[in-house]
């Protein structure tokens, strides 16, 4: 059987709303204001009832013109391996700083999306960033923290 | 009045203060270029240099960077799908595309032209009604507010397709979920925190564009790099194209722009509205109003759709100045900042400000047309040069995207979670565009999700708890009624088409 994915995702939907709602009740509020016309959880009760009968809706209305994703077109490993290192990125810019990931981010991700031209490579990666960062750090004044380049002595 | 004008041109056009508007254009155009640094951050950082001089040089530099950022904003919107700034989301729509099809130094002229007839169209309005529109903006209430963003939201049936409205009106729905998410504005209470500290404040505007609209992007361009059905788009990204706006298109925007600097100065008039609704509005009517050729259009490079939000959220900047002036009451974030340092210079806002520092009032409105000559002056001649980041190699560019969205997100928060947060953001929105959810509506409802709980909360406790707000009031019922005729008039031209 041939499912259709919007279906999928409109119910994936619905169950996301019903979990909002439950949220939704769940919040507390204080006991003055329990009875009162308006409350922290009556908007976000009225959010989870919309979203399920919008999604509710789209799963049992006939679906006027199916879109197919043609998956074996889609480069989901390369796409994958970017995430990764974005994530990675994410997870050592405070520590290491930002000048050093970033560069370093730059640099592998230009590797994995298949550049090999080396000198352009580090160009765009470690002398860019500096001149990005002294942009917002020396110019701008927007603090920028980076414990690397503060233990080498290079930021005060 | 003329006395006031004549005493605003004088401290205008001095040496100094053309000399500001210009320093304040170039370099609010330059930090409205990159993503997380928006007008606020860069009247933020003038503030300082600006207790050296006198209050109307420095609220004419605050001004210049003002339109400098928004305009730097609608840059990056169309070159990358990155929005600088809010105000330029909707100019994405239609100018991305069109810079896909090879047509970006056009979309950059049709920008900057519309820009500059926008914000010329009301600094005349301003130069004219701003007294008396004070206190129409004053006559606004609660329950019209809460209409006006009901009709923000059906701008959505402007942005879906055929056959999209109810995925639209799911993106709305998840957008108003994620806005709900931090703390409630009255009571400080969490909600949907899950005991996350870093949740308590809720969801950046900026993260939340930042993923869907650039990072999922620059996603999708990696996801879809042999598919050959986008193999075209992808040649065509390295295509400049010309700058010059043909006849044809010339017609489209002499039609577009007065209604869209209308919209763009009652909205921005309005305060806590501003330039990022009145361009939504706008795009939302402009697809409303043209014929079903050009509507078709919309969303694939379409000239009105590109230059109804670059004319509205020019007008609404000048627009927001009316009530931060009249009466001291800013009309959207960015004039809060500026308000803030109007204080600081001893100046009272309010009605009397236009008769007891004419010099200042009357130099802002003269200094803001002056700002739009010279910023599209400083902008034309540097658009085949700015376009030319299209040539960039997709290997560079796409990790350079990247790079400008982690950043903006850095240097906001200097927190892991929300790079994490984005990137799982960035994931989701990814996997839905591929399915054609559209995600407009999911941005336009996060923006108005604050303003809407906070207008339903007021409106609801004043009428205790009942609905009747709805309709007790003829602006309110007027609005109701404008939506209710979007909605059904959307349905009748989707069961005419079938």
């Amino acid at each position: 059987m041939n499912i259709n994915t919007t279906k999928v995702i409109s119910l994936l939907f619905f169950i996301f709303s019903v979990f909002y709602l439950y949220t939704a009740y769940q919040i507390q509020v204080f006991a003055f204001d329990e009875n009162a016309p308006f409350n922290a959880r009556t908007f976000p009760i009225y959010l989870g009832y919309a979203g399920l009968f919008f999604s509710g809706l789209k799963v049992i209305l006939p679906e006027p013109n199916t879109i197919k994703v043609q998956h074996k077109n889609l480069e989901y490993k390369k796409t994958g391996i970017l995430i990764l290192i974005a994530i990675i990125y994410g997870a050592t810019i405070l520590k290491v700083g930002y000048f050093l990931t970033t560069s370093l981010f730059l640099f592998t991700s230009y590797y994995f999306l298949g550049e090999r031209r080396w000198v352009l490579m580090f160009l765009l990666s470690f002398p860019f960033v500096a001149a990005f960062m002294y942009l917002l750090h020396g110019v701008l004044d927007i603090y920028l923290r980076d414990p690397f380049l503060q233990s080498i002595g290079v930021m005060g | 009045m003329i006395e006031g004008i004549l005493i605003g041109l004088t401290t205008a056009l001095t040496f100094q203060n053309i000399l500001m508007v210009m320093v304040g254009c170039f370099f609010g155009t330059i930090i409205g270029m990159l993503p997380g640094l928006g007008p606020m951050t860069a009247i933020a950082l003038m503030i300082p240099i600006t207790y050296g001089f006198d209050p109307a040089t420095g609220l004419i530099l605050m001004a210049g960077v003002y339109y400098g950022a928004v305009f730097g904003g609608s840059t990056s919107s169309i070159l990358l799908n990155a929005p600088g700034v809010p105000g330029t989301v909707a100019t994405s729509f239609d100018g991305y595309p069109m810079a896909q099809q090879g047509k970006a130094g056009k979309a950059l002229a049709i920008a900057a032209w519309s820009s500059f007839a926008g914000g010329t169209l009301s600094a005349i309005y301003l130069l004219f009604m701003a007294p008396s529109l004070s206190k129409v903006s004053l006559s606004f209430r609660s329950p019209d507010y809460f209409a006006l963003m009901i009709l923000g939201l059906t701008a959505i049936a402007a942005f879906s397709s055929k056959g999209q409205f109810l995925k639209a009106m799911m993106m709305v729905v998840l957008g108003l979920m994620l806005a709900s998410v931090g703390q409630d504005s009255l009571s400080d209470i969490t909600r949907f925190t899950f005991n996350n500290m870093n949740l308590t404040d809720g969801i950046s505007f900026v993260l939340v564009v930042m993923a869907t609209f650039a990072m999922s992007e620059a996603l999708t361009i990696i996801l879809k790099r042999n598919d050959p059905t986008s193999a075209a788009k992808q040649v065509s990204l390295t295509e400049l194209g010309s700058i010059k706006i043909n006849k044809e298109e010339r017609t489209k925007m002499y039609k577009t722009i007065p209604r869209s600097s209308i919209i763009g100065f009652l909205i921005g008039v309005l305060p806590g509205a501003g330039a990022t609704i009145a361009s939504f509005l706008a795009y939302g009517m402009e697809r409303n109003v043209v014929n079903d050729e050009e509507k078709e259009k919309f969303g694939k490079g379409s000239v009105n759709g590109l230059s109804a939000p670059e004319t509205a959220n020019n007008a609404a900047c000048s627009g927001s100045f009316v009530p931060m002036l009249t009466l001291g009451i800013p009309g959207s974030g960015t004039t809060a900042v500026m308000l803030g340092a109007l204080l600081g210079f001893g100046v009272q806002p309010g009605p009397r400000l236009y008769m007891t520092n004419p010099e200042i009032f009357w130099s802002i409105i003269m200094s803001m047309y002056i700002g739009m000559v010279i910023l599209l002056i400083l902008n034309l001649p540097l658009i085949p040069y700015i376009a030319r980041i299209l040539a960039v190699p997709k290997n560079y560019l796409i990790p350079l995207i990247l790079f400008f969205s982690v950043t903006g997100i850095y240097v906001m928060s200097f927190n892991n979670f929300d790079i994490y947060l984005m990137i799982g953001i960035a994931v989701v929105a990814t996997f839905l565009r591929l399915y054609d959810f559209p995600m407009p509506p999911l941005i336009l409802a996060f923006v108005l999700g604050g303003l809407m709980e906070e207008n339903l909360r007021r409106s609801l406790l004043l009428s205790n708890g009942s609905w009747e707000f709805l309709w007790d009031r003829t602006l309110t019922l007027c609005i109701l009624l404008t939506t209710i005729l979007i909605v059904v008039w959307h349905f009748y031209k989707s069961i005419i088409r079938k």
